[in-house]
């Protein structure tokens, strides 16, 4: 895995033309042309990323442009959005009807529809063109509140069932929320583009989930003897699930979407000690 | 380093006669958050109150000196006072917040700073005053310590409940009873038992009794933002300090306790780990 991720974003074997472009402009770069040129190779290009978009309500995608401070820069100093319906209108069921290009990372919204064949053709290409698969919010996770789906509802009343994008395929890496949020979306890309494998280790341990509940605070927190009532699941909580009673989260089924954030997001899930301590310097 | 990393080290204590009358010890957490609030370093803070005057704890926001004084003293009990930075950010529409945090909110703070999964929360999380903390009991051990322990009728008539000199205190009708720190082992909430951590070395700036003599506070400023606010609260005569090796009982005792808590509850990590029932895992 690790291996994988270095080989995506230290240097992809084919660049896009835009940023031969861009670099040769760029001053600075001109003087380091005295480099290897294999290094110099290496270091200008960028990450392509693809963006699908499955059965999600595009919360996630409205995300990833609430990053309006960083984004001009993220889009063209750090990456390559090569692929997307909504962000760069690339799909390959629609008028622009191509091919799925090579991508070093799919960031997947939504969640997989059984009975609907472009997105399950969609998913299943998108595995074979992208070197990482990220499931980008908790639908494309754990398929949260999708999972609720029963079909039997216009425009397609055959559409009931929703699952979890690593049902189908192998998932790398995995941002959960409801949607994820801008703030985490933007520290992810920094340290993808940056190959900070440490930061995203989290992420890419929990791709291997495909539920999430606020029963994991109940089964995994609580009934382990590891909870101490701080807060933290019911701050997480989008829906506001999540109360409390003698000293305890206690989740409301009834308006649990199953997003996973909660348990996600506890600090007695897992800790990421030395981040924290690099960033506060304590 | 059983303190963790610190800038700084002081007994300290509150000027400010309102807030003696109804803090736990120096009264630095009101003092701080008073300040704060009074200079716009902060609009708010999320607090463990008592609004129903009955020894549970509910997580509180509090904007203004005088909610900062009503919410003041510690409580022995959960609070699940991180949920509130919700009603705060968004209810309240607060930029910048301050939290009064066990080790363990901090943990839960700094990590939800670290990985920001809840959208625009922590990057308004402006200063953390950390507390020391041993363990904390359910609302249920406490009615034992009160009623079982030292003969009240009921928890509600003791008008302060402190820790210190190895007693669990209660007071009632201005009398004071102390019950044996060792009777109220057993009592605490099991997830304590792998905390590793005494005075919130996580915190801008801790605070605890631990260290100082009686109305006196121990005070540790560990990032920039905390030794800057306690230095300002100082420079602007609303905390007066002494020299920690000018106190009894001083710092060693506060390295003491912190150390036996590391090594009492990694052992119990270790034992829960050797069994194979979860601990956190740490990265």
């Amino acid at each position: 895995m690790f291996d994988k991720l270095k080989k995506a974003f230290g240097g992809s074997s084919e660049e896009a033309p835009k940023v031969e472009e861009k670099v040769e402009a760029a001053p600075v770069e001109e003087k380091v042309e005295a480099a290897p040129a294999e290094e110099t190779k290496a270091a200008s290009s960028k990450p392509r990323i693809g963006y699908i978009h499955l059965s999600g309500c595009t919360g996630d995608a409205m995300s990833l442009t609430e990053n309006y401070d960083i984004l001009s820069t993220v889009l063209t100093d750090m990456i390559d959005i090569v692929y997307g319906q909504t962000l760069v209108d690339k799909w390959i069921h629609g008028t622009y009807a191509e091919e799925m290009p090579e991508m070093d990372l799919c960031l997947i919204e939504g969640s997989v529809c059984l009975q609907d064949e472009h997105s399950v053709h969609e998913i299943l290409e998108a595995r074979k063109k992208s070197g990482l698969i990220c499931a980008f919010g908790s639908c494309a996770l754990t398929g949260c509140f999708t999972t609720f789906a029963r079909g039997g509802q216009q425009a397609q009343p055959k559409h009931e069932s929703f699952l979890p994008i690593s049902s189908l395929v192998k998932v790398d890496l995995a941002l959960p929320g409801c949607p994820v949020a801008p703030e985490v979306i933007a520290k992810a890309v920094v340290a993808l583009c940056e190959g900070d494998l440490d930061y995203l280790k989290p992420a890419m341990d929990w791709a291997a989930c495909d539920k999430g509940c606020g029963c994991d605070v109940l089964t995994n927190v609580i009934r382990q003897g590891l909870c101490t009532g701080c807060g933290t699941c019911a701050l997480a909580c989008p829906t506001r699930a999540m109360g409390f009673s003698e000293g305890r989260p206690s989740c409301d089924r009834d308006r649990c979407i199953k997003c996973g954030s909660c348990y996600m997001m506890c600090p007695r899930s897992w800790l990421p000690v030395e981040r924290i301590k690099k960033e506060t310097g304590l | 380093m059983p303190l963790g990393t610190y800038k700084e080290a002081l007994s300290a204590r509150s000027t400010d006669k309102k807030i003696l009358d109804v803090s736990q010890d120096g009264g630095i957490v009101s003092a701080l958050l008073c300040y704060a609030l009074d200079e716009g370093i902060i609009e708010g803070a999320v607090v463990a109150g008592t609004p129903d005057d009955d020894w549970r704890p509910i997580p509180t926001v509090v904007t203004s000196s005088d909610e900062v004084i009503a919410a003041a003293g510690t409580k022995y009990s959960m609070s699940p006072t991180l949920s509130a930075l919700k009603e705060a950010t968004r209810q309240y529409g607060l930029e910048k917040v301050g939290v009064v945090a066990t080790p363990c909110q901090t943990q839960g703070l700094r990590k939800a700073q670290a990985y920001p999964f809840t959208r625009f929360v922590a990057e308004k999380i402006k200063l953390i005053i950390g507390i020391y903390c041993m363990e904390n009991f359910p609302m249920a051990s406490l009615d034992t310590f009160a009623t079982a322990k030292l003969g009240f009728d009921s928890l509600q008539e003791a008008t302060k409940m402190d820790i210190g000199k190895g007693k669990f205190w209660l007071t009632k009708d201005g009398e004071d009873s102390g019950l044996a720190i060792k009777e109220t082992h057993g009592y605490e909430q099991a997830g304590c038992n792998i905390c590793q951590d005494y005075v919130c070395e996580w915190a801008d700036v801790s605070t605890g009794s631990v260290g100082s003599p009686d109305g006196w506070s121990t005070v540790l400023t560990r990032t920039d933002d905390g030794d800057s606010v306690f230095k300002a609260a100082v420079s602007a005569g609303l905390i007066e300090t002494k020299p920690m090796d000018e106190v009894k009982p001083g710092l060693p005792l506060l390295e003491k306790l912190a150390k036996g808590k590391k090594d009492k509850n990694t052992a119990e990590r270790e034992r829960r780990a050797k069994m194979g029932v979860k601990i956190p895992a740490l990265y």
